[in-house]
């Protein structure tokens, strides 16, 4: 018998707020001291009480856009209550009656082609600690830097049937809130987390399975690998009746490739979900929707189309450019104070791309001011600045935000002076200083010449127009 | 007796004492829970910040039963206040009567503050929910709790709430200032012309009742209207606030763990024994009996069939006082069923504190302001408790 697997997907996103949910601290620890960003609200001292942070339900409402959600106009926190160290409080603070978005639809396209997965709801809530476990002196040690960092969770309909659709969905989400600036989705950094509901049914059968749920999965790979172990589990138990199939929660071990179901106290029964009292309802008004909806960015399909058929820029260049969305506000800054889009992409693929890469920056972490870019292209396109002046004064501009591409050429002398008379003294004495190259190219070895062009170019510190040097340079040799 | 769970020394005349439910910076809060023995806050509550700025010392800190819940501080961990003949005493209320201070700040969740104030002839005012900021305060029952005012007069009552009334930035629930301005006394007074009195409510025993006579007697002399009339929607919110307050007190208590602060057993080989067995040895029994009954009614198999009832029982109640405040300025009822209570009967009969709040749930579901004093309490319209506490002055002044 043939069987097809149906999955759906709770993914956890952190927010890429600056302060936490519900109280000031800096929601940004990633590898900081343990307990050094915490305060006594989210330490869950009695007495605190939680003032939502705005930005989170901005974000929130943001995702909920980027995933074709209905946004819920008052949306609520609830109180879930189980017990773990890691959860001072012991409850969690989060979205079960009223969450902020509902009845998504996010297309993916696989192998198979393009196919739309249902999003049930996306809602807003608080991380928990963590826990350090010291094997050496067998004590666990909690850090509370991470309680309150605000996620999302995204809770997917069981449409999806492989692991490539798995893949496929989360690189969209991936791509999608990064495009709106609201999460970094990073599982390696533990910003993107995603539990697994997987069964398995023989095909064409309107019948779900029994249901397992898997947690632990630290990157997509070892995603992959879980659904595919637990769908030949599945399959397995039904087929050869190895074991009997319960709805449970299971942990994935990606070193020994298998899962285990966890013990019945990792999973808390009764979570008595019910309303915050402590936190008014939201209501989020015509005004502030617009504001949020007029903020949302194009999608990333939307922007390579623009630019190939609009800029025509070559399909490579547009999908380099549209794999960031900060590349994108640069780049479009970029070509509209310089006026030529394949200039400004050329820029951006070469010399911007680099400097990120020398400095470990991610795309998204482009802070670069476009129209400055723009402004430096110019210089170069109207030949006021030589091309490797310019990669120095790009330099500058990452180094620090406040640099002005034409102030600053001009008090470091790189502005191309257009005196003749300096041109030719240096050309004389180049020419003079190397009579075996003007043998050589009078020879006829046409690139002798190029050891001169750049040793004049060099004494001009790369003041010069190119173009005029080499004709000038040329001018000069012939007439000796 | 001990009535003062810790003694702080101030120069200031205006002397104030706080029950053990507001947090207090270098001096302990225990909540009257052996659970919080020892914890010193790193933060104090807003309205003590707001006294203080205002001129107002704190003297001291009055000892609170288990979480403020009970029917006077019987149930502290230090033990129950009562006198010769086993008469319940209340700590704030006697420290206010023996003259150390001149009012009582306190916690109410469940009513204790009226009930003493009622009994020892003293006035009190719960003002409108999320007109005083909760900041500092040892969480109860969140919907409910309110920061109260526990004085010799009602004109000290209206200085106090003068000063500690207000937005809160701090406090999500906090009303906007323009609404916490109406506790002020600038603000307009309302004049009291027509009361309600519930015969619904009126099972109290003699003392109670002919207290509320002798009021309603006082009115009709000044002129108001009295009307005697039926409901039996009201009486409601008795059981409503039980399930309400107990499930959200579940909730708040359950992050006393012994790991953090607090008391934690000596005796315990895992964690989870020692998270049981801290909680067992610290915890009282009506507050484990409550912890119990709150957690039974947020499970997901009773959760719509009570939780949700509830909330919409105390939506039901909101509409029928407003209803009534159409037509009256004023609803009285008493604030207990008796002006004293035996240590020997609140032992035997260890639900009365689920049974004797039918007089303060009302204004506990519903946020609305009330005004106690002897034997009575007045329920009136949002922000219009200076307009109780102005004719409270005005009997007090016949009175004499
Ligand atoms: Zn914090």
């Amino acid at each position: 018998m043939r069987y097809e697997t149906v999955i759906g997907l709770e993914v956890h996103c952190e927010l890429a707020t600056d302060s936490k949910i519900f109280c000031s601290c800096s929601a940004h620890s990633y590898g900081a001291e343990p307990n050094t960003h915490v305060c006594p609200a989210c330490c869950g001292m009695p007495g605190m009480l939680p003032i939502v942070n705005k930005r989170v339900v901005d974000y929130g409402m943001k995702a909920g856009l980027m995933l074709n959600c209905h946004i819920n106009r008052v949306t609520t926190f609830d109180k879930k209550s189980y017990y773990y160290p890691d959860l001072p409080s012991a409850y969690q603070t989060t979205q079960w009656f009223a969450p902020v978005a509902v009845n998504g639809l996010v297309e993916i396209e696989t192998s198979e082609g393009k196919k739309g997965i249902r999003i049930k709801q996306i809602h807003m809530e608080e991380d928990a600690g963590k826990l350090v476990h010291d094997i050496r002196e067998d004590t666990t040690h909690v850090d509370f830097n991470r309680t309150s960092v605000p996620l999302i969770e995204i809770v997917s309909q069981p449409d999806l049937s492989s692991a490539e659709e798995v893949e496929a969905y989360l690189e969209r989400l991936k791509a999608l809130l990064r495009y709106a600036r609201v999460a970094e989705c990073e599982m390696a950094h533990g910003t993107m987390r995603c539990d697994v509901n997987l069964s398995v049914r023989p095909e064409g059968s309107d019948k779900l399975g029994v249901r397992t749920e898997m947690k632990n999965m630290n990157s997509i790979e070892a995603i992959k690998r879980a659904i595919e172990y637990e769908t030949a589990r599945h399959i397995d138990a039904i087929e050869n009746g190895t074991e009997v199939l319960v709805q449970e929660t299971r942990r994935w071990d990606d070193i020994k490739g298998k899962s285990y179901a966890m013990r019945s106290k990792e999973t808390a029964g009764d979570y008595r979900y019910f309303p915050d009292p402590n936190v008014m309802p939201v209501v989020i008004d015509d005004e502030w929707f617009d504001s949020i909806q007029a903020s949302l960015p194009e999608f990333p399909e939307v922007k390579r189309e623009k630019y190939t058929t609009e800029l025509g820029l070559s399909d490579y260049d547009a999908e380099q450019i549209a794999k960031s969305i900060a590349l994108c506000e640069c780049f479009e800054d970029a070509y509209s104070v310089c006026g030529n889009a394949k200039d400004a992409a050329n820029w951006m693929i070469s010399e911007v791309m680099s400097n990120l890469n020398a400095r470990q920056m991610t795309y998204d972490m482009l802070t670069l001011d476009g129209k400055a870019l723009g402004e430096l292209i110019s210089l170069v396109s109207g030949n006021k600045v030589g091309r490797a002046n310019a990669k120095k004064i790009l330099n500058a501009m990452f180094d620090d935000a406040a640099v002005v591409p034409s102030k600053y050429a001009e008090e470091n002398g790189f502005i191309i002076s257009n005196d003749t008379g300096l041109m030719d003294k240096v050309i004389k004495t180049m020419v003079e200083a190397d009579p075996k190259a003007v043998a050589d190219y009078k020879g006829g070895k046409e690139k002798a010449i190029m050891a001169i062009y750049g040793k004049c170019m060099k004494e001009l510190r790369g003041n010069c127009d190119p173009q005029m040097l080499r004709t000038k340079l040329i001018e000069y040799i012939n007439s000796l | 007796m001990e009535f003062y769970f810790e003694k702080v020394n101030t120069s200031l005349d205006k002397k104030i004492v706080a029950d053990d439910m507001l947090l207090t910076k270098g001096i302990p809060t225990t909540a009257g829970s052996r659970m919080l023995d020892g914890y010193v806050s790193l933060f104090e509550a807003e309205v003590l910040t707001r006294l203080t700025n205002a001129g107002y010392g704190l003297c001291g800190k009055a000892s609170v039963g288990e979480l403020a819940i009970d029917l006077l501080g019987e149930t502290s961990y230090k033990g129950a206040c009562v006198d010769e003949n086993g008469k319940i005493l209340n700590p704030v209320a006697e420290i206010i009567k023996s003259g150390d201070a001149m009012a009582g700040i306190c916690l109410d969740a469940n009513g204790y503050v009226r009930r003493a104030a009622a009994q020892y002839g003293l006035v009190s005012v719960k003002p409108t929910y999320g007109t005083v900021s909760r900041f500092g305060m040892i969480p109860v029952a969140c919907s409910g709790d309110c920061v109260s005012v526990m004085a010799e007069s009602a004109s000290a009552c209206r200085d106090i709430l003068d000063a500690m009334a207000g937005h809160d930035d701090k406090d999500g629930t906090s009303l906007p200032e323009s609404k916490c301005a109406l506790l002020k006394k600038s603000a307009p007074v309302v004049e009291i012309k027509r009361v309600a009195v519930i015969t619904d409510m009126l099972c109290c025993d003699d003392t109670v009742n002919s207290a509320v006579n002798s009021l309603v007697a006082k009115l009709e002399a000044d002129g108001i209207k009295v009307d005697r009339i039926e409901n039996d929607l009201i009486k409601k919110s008795r059981n409503a606030w039980n399930i309400l307050m107990s499930a959200e007190l579940c909730n708040n208590v359950s992050r006393y763990d012994g790991v953090k602060y607090g008391y934690r057993s000596n005796n315990f080989t895992s964690i989870d024994e020692l998270y049981t067995n801290s909680r067992t040895e610290a915890f009282g029994d009506f507050l484990k009996a409550a912890i119990l009954f709150g957690s039974d009614t947020l499970s997901t198999e009773n959760y719509m069939r009570v939780y949700d009832k509830a909330l919409r029982v105390r939506r039901l109640i909101c509409e029928e006082f407003g209803k009534l405040f159409k037509e009256y300025d004023a609803v009285l009822m008493p604030a207990c069923s008796a002006m004293a209570y035996s240590i020997d009967a609140v032992r035997a009969n260890k639900d009365m504190p689920y049974t004797e709040n039918l007089y303060t749930a009302p204004a506990s579901i519903t946020g609305l302001p009330a005004v106690a004093f002897e034997g009575v309490q007045l329920i009136c319209n949002y922000f219009n408790e200076t307009s109780l506490l102005a004719l409270c002055e005005k009997l007090e002044k016949e009175g004499k």
